[in-house]
């Protein structure tokens, strides 16, 4: 029964949400603008399971003192100040359990939550993001060869690709009478992007779209299980 | 040891520094490349260009602080734009730290556009979840998806709403998006569904996973792509800013980058290492 009854909700609820976007009318249009709403309510109830999750995940893992223990200590503790000064003093737009704490404004120049998030936040986000290009340069240098045909095609096209998409394109190429502009390496970069990339990012999306609607199908009818949970 | 073998075995430490170098370097000491207008941002600055005398658009801020110096400054660039053009901007996110971001853009255009007015000329109606289905939701009701703005006052007290009840009420909608949820939600939802035009701005690694929707169909009205599309239309509105500054270091960046490849690869054929991996 534990098991039985979720597989009939979703048998239900996948059913009434397809027979909806074939007959609009009433009472299946109705259906499913409730369930869409019953959707959104669910999504943030998502969020702040995730978020009891995460603080779940992160004790634990401190509890048992698993190896690097000490960085989901720096996690737990940013999660706790965050939300702490949050509720106390609320955001930019909205006020906190104890106001919007003028003071504080006047001494950071804006609330504290916003003035962490945009000093501290956004600068680790962004460094970590950034770090992509060292550790990609470096790959680069180490993995990228070309070995056979296939390799040699993606190294090339990676290359042309890869100056044609800065300004550096240009700059190398820019000097090329007009009527020889396909010789332009920003010219040739929009070539390989607009027809031999979309080509194959086009059959990509056709089989992703397939395969959505094959597993739709098997979680709707109860063949694929798997997101409730066991073996 | 020859020089070669030497070169391949570099330490990765050195590479880290020349990146670094040749990041920094063009951020401090500008290069002024030359940057050439491609067809699908001119198509976004002719979306918002074209669009009828106090249009109302629906900008969506979809995209965190780690994706902000890439995107950030293509939303400030459209946000000029349209304040510039005298349009009513709606603002929403589906990303959470999109509410951030929203306010930071506009924070920043203000100082160039002081009189714009909040809940007149603009409104940030903040994040709500559920993606693709909120989008479905906006187009069937937008009260009902956003009761309240960001700042939780009631939609039915902002003056900029008074003529929105759905997406279709909106001239064009530009989504800035840095994964799911995010534009390509818009095309399948605003634009398929409702027949709202969608143009955007994304990550330039999306770039590939979008451009199927830049068709005849026009799903997708045009993409500014990366930091390079961003760049392209601060050009374009005659606004050069941190993106136009940001487009030298990238570009050092992948020269570097280019540089190290074609290095590895003479390496690699000089000590005769594919010999070694046909074996």
């Amino acid at each position: 029964m534990k098991r039985q009854f979720p597989l009939v909700i979703t048998f239900v609820v996948g059913m009434l949400v397809i027979v909806s976007q074939f007959i609009p009318h009433q009472p299946f249009g109705h259906l499913s603008d409730t369930l869409e709403s019953w959707f959104l309510i669910i999504s943030g109830f998502a969020i702040l399971l995730g978020q009891l999750n995460l603080l779940k995940v992160n004790i634990i893992k401190i509890h048992r003192k698993v190896r690097n223990w000490q960085y989901y200590i720096v996690c737990v503790v940013s999660f706790v100040v965050m939300i702490t000064i949050g509720i106390l003093w609320g955001t930019q737009d909205q006020p906190g359990l104890l106001g919007q704490g003028s003071a504080l404004v006047s001494f950071f120049g804006r609330k504290p939550f916003d003035y962490i998030f945009k000093h501290f936040f956004e600068n680790l986000s962004a460094t970590m993001f950034s770090l992509l290009a060292f550790f990609m340069a470096s790959a680069s240098y180490r993995a990228f060869r070309a070995r056979n045909l296939e390799s040699s095609l993606l190294l090339i096209s990676a290359v042309l690709v890869m100056l044609g998409r800065t300004t550096i394109g240009t700059w190398l190429t820019g000097w090329i009478p007009e009527d020889l502009t396909y010789l332009h390496i920003p010219q040739i970069a929009n070539f390989i992007m607009k027809y031999l990339q979309k080509t194959g990012q086009r059959a990509i999306m056709i089989c992703a779209g397939l395969g959505i609607v094959g597993s739709s199908l098997r979680i709707i009818l109860g063949i694929e299980r798997s997101y409730l949970g066991g073996k | 040891m020859s020089f070669f073998e030497k070169l391949m075995k570099i330490d990765r430490r050195i590479i880290f520094l020349l990146i670094f170098i040749g990041v920094a370097v063009p951020l401090i000491v500008a290069l002024n490349f030359t940057l050439e207008i491609t067809q699908p941002v001119r198509k976004v600055y002719s979306l918002v260009e074209d669009a009828d005398d106090g249009a109302y658009i629906l900008l969506s801020f979809d995209y965190g602080p780690s994706t902000k110096p890439e995107i950030q400054p293509m939303a400030i660039a459209v946000l000029k734009h349209a304040f510039e053009r005298d349009y009513k901007v709606v603002c929403s996110a589906l990303w959470p730290m999109g509410v951030l971001m929203c306010s930071e853009a506009i924070e920043s255009v203000k100082e160039e556009y002081p009189n714009i007015e909040y809940g007149v000329d603009y409104v940030n109606l903040g994040y709500k979840a559920g993606g693709l289905v909120t989008i479905n939701h906006m187009g069937k009701n937008m009260r009902e998806t956003f009761p309240t703005d960001a700042a939780n006052n009631p939609i039915s007290e902002i003056p900029i709403m008074d003529n929105i009840k759905n997406l279709t009420n909106f001239d064009f909608i530009v989504g800035f998006s840095s994964g799911s949820p995010g534009l390509k939600q818009w095309v399948q939802v605003a634009h398929d569904a409702y027949g709202v035009p969608v143009a955007g701005g994304s990550t330039a690694v999306q770039v590939p996973s979008l451009s199927p929707y830049l068709n005849r169909e026009n799903q997708l009205e045009g993409l500014l792509g990366g930091l390079k599309g961003a760049a392209e239309y601060e050009k374009l509105i005659a606004s050069p800013g941190t993106a136009v500054k940001g487009m030298d270091a990238q570009s050092i960046a992948h020269l570097l980058i280019i540089i190290f490849i074609t290095i590895g690869n003479i390496g690699y054929f000089v000590t005769g290492k594919y010999k070694q991996k046909r074996l």
